[in-house]
């Protein structure tokens, strides 16, 4: 029987939760690599994001006032995520994991230990070892990863609040490479799937959804486009159309065409 | 000039005279003697609500940071929340 919309739209509306926390919107986005922290915020309001990512960095001391984020986003209005990137080491990470959670008092964190300069691909192994320890210090870690179905189980099971495998690499724009791998991670984890990085356009993120996961972490898309307002407004319909379309389950494809309108009544 | 937060520098600094060397963020620094962390955050215009301090390589909490010592050659590390992905 084809549904009339009513159980898809209540699916839709369902609210994303990651360690017990109800986020607004199915779209994270960073605030990093703006023109102007204007541009940013505007961007932020029309991504329709609740909650947006920073990273935690030394202060300079010779002109503080206008740079840290804090002084641009209202922590009343966005949960600011924090993230560990530009880390190389598992204990990297976890020093600057305790220096976020002391700045924004909150225990969620998005987890990234980078593993190549060139490539900025992760080291899932020191990300499973940072995961495991900062579990049980008691942060709720949203681990960046690889589309690799087996290191998603073990950051599972290391007890990460979400998984987060990529769609290509950070800053990329190159899109959804591995469809299949995504797909499977979100079929085999029980907790959130979130893509983060390598979604380029609009019709990225429609297609990442269309796989099914839970929402797509995005900076570059955004801050890049040559009008990042637009972007980021482009963003918050393509994350919808695809959630949407996922829920109203695709048509099968065909190798051949089959007629829309009837065959029968045609004139002789 | 306007300042985030309607913050306001203090005004308290003990004995102009007296500096002790310290390190900020891998600079040396010579800061007046006797200050706490807050005064020090202050001194440095900062605004202690913002910023987060690891002293000597421990993170001071929050309400630590006002009564806690800055002594010769103590080592900090002064970070806050910047735009990242």
């Amino acid at each position: 029987m084809q549904g009339n919309g009513a159980a898809v739209a209540e699916r839709a509306d369902a609210r994303l939760v990651i360690g017990g926390r109800e986020f607004g919107s199915r779209l994270i986005v960073g605030t990093g690599k703006y023109a102007d922290n204007a541009t940013m915020v505007r961007a932020c309001e029309a991504s329709g994001a609740d909650t947006v990512t920073v990273a935690v960095r030394r202060v300079d001391l010779d002109r503080t006032r206008e740079e840290g984020v804090l002084y641009h986003l209202d922590p009343e209005k966005y949960f600011l995520l924090p993230n560990t990137a530009g880390c190389y080491t598992a204990d990297e990470a976890i020093r600057y994991a305790r220096l976020a959670r002391a700045a924004g008092m909150t225990e969620f964190l998005k987890l990234e230990v980078i593993g190549d300069q060139h490539t900025l691909l992760p080291d899932v192994q020191a990300t499973l070892e940072a995961a495991r320890e900062l579990v049980a210090d008691g942060f709720k870690v949203l681990a960046y990863t690889n589309e690799d179905v087996v290191m998603a189980l073990r950051l599972e099971d290391a007890g990460c609040s979400a998984v987060m495998p990529l769609a290509s690499p950070i800053g990329s724009g190159l899109g959804l490479v591995n469809p299949y791998y995504v797909r499977e991670i979100k079929r085999r984890l029980s907790v959130p799937v979130i893509v983060d990085a390598g979604v380029g356009t609009a019709s990225d993120a429609c297609e990442t959804m269309e796989q099914g996961v839970d929402g797509i972490l995005m900076n570059t898309a955004i801050a890049e486009a040559r009008d990042p307002v637009s972007m980021a407004r482009a963003m918050r319909l393509g994350v919808e159309a695809g959630r949407l379309a996922f829920l109203a389950g695709r048509m099968p494809r065909r190798e051949w065409a089959v007629p829309s309108s009837p065959v029968e009544g045609m004139l002789d | 000039m306007t300042r985030g937060h309607g913050y306001t520098q203090a005004h308290e600094e003990p004995d102009r005279e007296a500096r002790v060397r310290v390190t900020i963020n891998g600079e040396e620094r010579d800061v007046p003697d006797g200050l706490d962390v807050e005064s020090l955050l202050r001194h440095l215009d900062l605004d202690p609500r913002l910023v987060v301090v690891e002293k000597n390589g421990e993170i001071l909490e929050r309400d630590a940071v006002a009564g806690e010592r800055v002594s010769a050659g103590d080592r900090f590390e002064l970070v806050h929340f910047v735009g990242g992905g």
